[in-house]
């Protein structure tokens, strides 16, 4: 692809595109209305450590409130973070001059959950889809910019006719298509996919999958996808982060993790969820979690998990487990009693 | 349970009176809804039959009319815009299509129950919980104030919610996502109905909490022995409790069968879409194969099989005849296809290379 970049570019071919490390963002809770006193803070992330290498599937997988969905957006820069950082190619993109910052954006975009409320209804699919030249026009002169969009529609399975079109006329897969074509549309080198896919029905997931997949190859696109849909995470990710209460729990690729966990938290994750297959199991014989995640403002001490963990001791509570290969895993895994059980997955 | 009203007497020698009826019998079911004058046919010929302590799962997408058939069966559609143009429902053989609003309501929540998918909006914001389950109890059964809190917090611990004594005066905002759900679970089945009617409960839910509420569902399910319709578009919540497994498409049955079966040998090319472009947690999954194009719109459905326009082996016959539903294979397995016997016979082969 050409693509002039005013980013400097890396020299050395190993190193990740994104490197996230030890990023926070807390959110303050107030009480009263004049005069506003913190009273807590909710951690939404707290201290994660991630690496994104160019043209792979990072994997986030986790529960509601877990900041999945924070981290997406600090990884946009859409928000300031309470600490740490995220490098973009070697730069912290948080220390970005407004023009660098602008420029960045060309080179992450992201796809959203809800192809209803994310596109305007009032502008037909070819604004939407152009718009991004309005404010990155050194990518597409002026008159190029029908044929651009045009080619775009037509990359993401759309009628390319269709362009004079609007939201409402289209279904939700393809609403989440034009937005696809939207993030493709300035030539990315990463998207960020937050639940792409968990507005959509069953029958047009998996093309909406299988696209990201295709574009993938055709572009050589890195993605984060985020979702809680861990069938879906693990068809589409090299690799998969679990996270819990705003931490990473286990990291590791997608075999690793899926056949091999050794947190109690992904174990029971996955053990939780049904699989489209009587003779496989029943609900009677997992893991069953009790309780439900704590709130983040006020998370346990030690490690946040071992308020629900059969394996708990008093070390947990404690010393909190640092995410690091150990005896029982190899790969990185934020428990101090980290261990394979035998077949999580499948009876 | 001590009944305390007659009319309650009434209803359990009536159950008696008519063994040999199904429990529930849903027989040709269609609703229509008028909407600016248009026709709108969300249910188009629905049946299914449910047995006691049976779990009957109507599997659709959205749009399929699976949730309209459930407000149908429970007697909860606004009439107008919607209207019931044909069809019967039947309890233990009773038909309560037709009948009076007053004696349909005495059929809520004491014979036949609901619960939501959003269990927040199901719930009343202003009442506490104890007032709604008390309700229950002080509505149907005539119940004193104080018998009827005993109830509410016997109830309560039966569903499994810590410290239920105290938590009666919370409001609903008060618990979280999966006690919510809880306490409408506790709600549907304060007066111990015969059917139960769960619309997507855990749809909204985190899969752990998913896991424990459909086992508190399935324990008392058979501690209760009521029949239980799941509805759902969750292809792997049906394969772990259904009994028997309706698959709905655009309004109609596309296909129902024996849940195992289901799975293994798919004779309608809508399932046997489906289950080829799910991806599976317990395997590293080859391609997706999905299905093109999207559900289409109730208010505009194609000519001859509803299918028919995202099926990969239609031919000229599917868009000219609607296809009856044909038994194929075992008994109970019946599917909606012209060419039920080949796919049926392509067995589970047919996951590999339905597009073909």
């Amino acid at each position: 692809m050409p693509d002039p970049t005013p980013m400097p570019t890396q020299t050395a071919e190993e190193r990740p595109i994104l490197e996230v490390e030890r990023l926070v963002k807390h959110y303050p809770v107030t009480q009263g209305v004049l005069f506003k006193r913190e009273v807590g803070r909710v951690k939404a992330v707290d201290g994660v450590d991630l690496e994104l290498r160019r043209g792979e599937t990072l994997g986030v997988v986790g529960e509601s409130g877990c900041g999945k969905s924070t981290l997406a957006r600090l990884l946009l820069a859409a928000e300031k973070p309470t600490a740490g950082s995220v490098r973009f190619e070697g730069r912290d993109i948080f220390a970005l001059s407004r023009r660098d910052l602008r420029a960045l954006r060309r080179r992450i975009q992201m796809v959203l959950q809800d192809p209803y409320s994310s596109l305007n209804p009032r502008m037909t699919v070819g604004d939407i889809v152009g718009e991004p030249f309005d404010i990155h026009p050194e990518v597409a002169p002026k008159g190029e910019r029908r044929g651009r969009v045009k080619e775009l529609l037509e990359v993401v399975g759309l009628d390319p006719d269709h362009v004079n079109r609007y939201p409402h006329q289209f279904s939700g897969g393809q609403r989440q298509r034009v937005g696809i074509a939207r993030a493709l549309a300035l030539r990315p080198d990463v998207i960020v996919c937050d639940e792409p896919v968990s507005a959509l029905d069953v029958s047009v997931q998996a093309q909406v999958m299988n696209l990201l997949s295709d574009l993938q190859n055709e572009f050589g696109l890195a993605y984060v996808f985020i979702a809680h849909d861990l069938a879906a995470v693990r068809h589409i990710s090299d690799r998969v982060a679990v996270m819990y209460l705003g931490k990473v729990v286990e990291i590791g690729d997608e075999e690793q993790i899926y056949e091999h966990p050794t947190h109690p938290y992904t174990q029971a994750l996955l053990s939780a969820v049904p699989v489209p297959d009587p003779d496989s199991r029943g609900w009677r014989d997992q893991i069953t979690l009790e309780g439900e995640p704590p709130s983040p403002i006020d998370p346990p001490s030690g490690c946040r998990f071992r308020t629900r963990c059969w394996k708990a001791q008093d070390v947990c509570a404690e010393e909190e487990p640092a995410l690091t290969e150990r005896d029982g895993s190899a790969h990185p895994s934020a428990c101090h009693f980290a261990a394979e059980v035998e077949d999580t997955v499948t009876t | 349970m001590e009944p305390t009203k007659d009319e309650l007497t009434k209803n359990k020698a009536k159950n008696k009176a008519e063994d040999g009826a199904p429990l529930l019998e849903v027989e040709d079911l269609h609703v229509r809804f008028k909407v600016r004058g248009r026709n709108v046919h969300a249910v188009n010929g629905l049946s299914y039959t449910l047995a006691e302590g049976e779990t009957v799962a109507i599997l659709g997408e959205s749009g399929s009319g699976k949730s309209v058939a459930a407000q149908a069966v429970m007697g909860i559609l606004d009439t107008p815009p919607a209207e019931i143009t044909r069809g019967a429902v039947r309890l233990r053989g009773e038909e309560l299509l037709g009948l009076p609003e007053r004696r349909r309501r005495t059929y809520r929540g004491d014979r036949i129950s609901m619960i939501f998918q959003d269990a927040l909006s199901a719930l009343n914001p202003v009442f506490t919980v104890g007032d709604q389950i008390c309700e229950m109890y002080e509505v149907h059964r005539g119940m004193r104030r104080k018998d009827a809190k005993a109830k509410a917090v016997e109830l309560m611990e039966r569903v499994r919610i810590p410290s239920a004594r105290q938590r009666l005066g919370d409001y609903p905002h008060q618990f979280s996502g999966g006690m919510r759900q809880r306490i409408m679970i506790a709600m549907a089945l304060a007066l111990e109905p015969d059917v139960l009617i769960a619309d997507e409960p855990t749809t909204a839910l985190d899969v752990t909490v998913q896991a424990q509420i459909m086992r508190l569902l399935a324990d008392l399910q058979d501690e209760l022995r009521m029949g239980l319709v799941l509805i759902t578009h969750d292809l792997g919540v049906v394969a772990g409790v259904a009994d028997r497994i309706v698959v709905m498409y655009a309004g109609t049955v596309a296909e129902q069968a024996p849940a195992r079966e289901l799975y293994a040998r798919p004779a309608h090319p809508y399932t046997v879409g489906l289950l080829a472009s799910v991806p599976r947690l317990d395997r590293r999954s080859g391609p997706l194969v999905p299905i093109k194009g999207a559900p289409p719109n109730p208010a505009a459905l194609p000519p001859g099989c509803p299918f028919q326009p995202r099926c990969p082996r239609a031919e000229a016959i599917c868009s000219e005849e609607r296809p009856p539903l044909i038994q194929v294979g075992t008994a109970g397995h019946r599917a909606a296809c012209h060419f039920a016997e080949e796919v049926y016979g392509a067995g589970s082969d047919a996951n590999a290379d339905s597009d073909g």
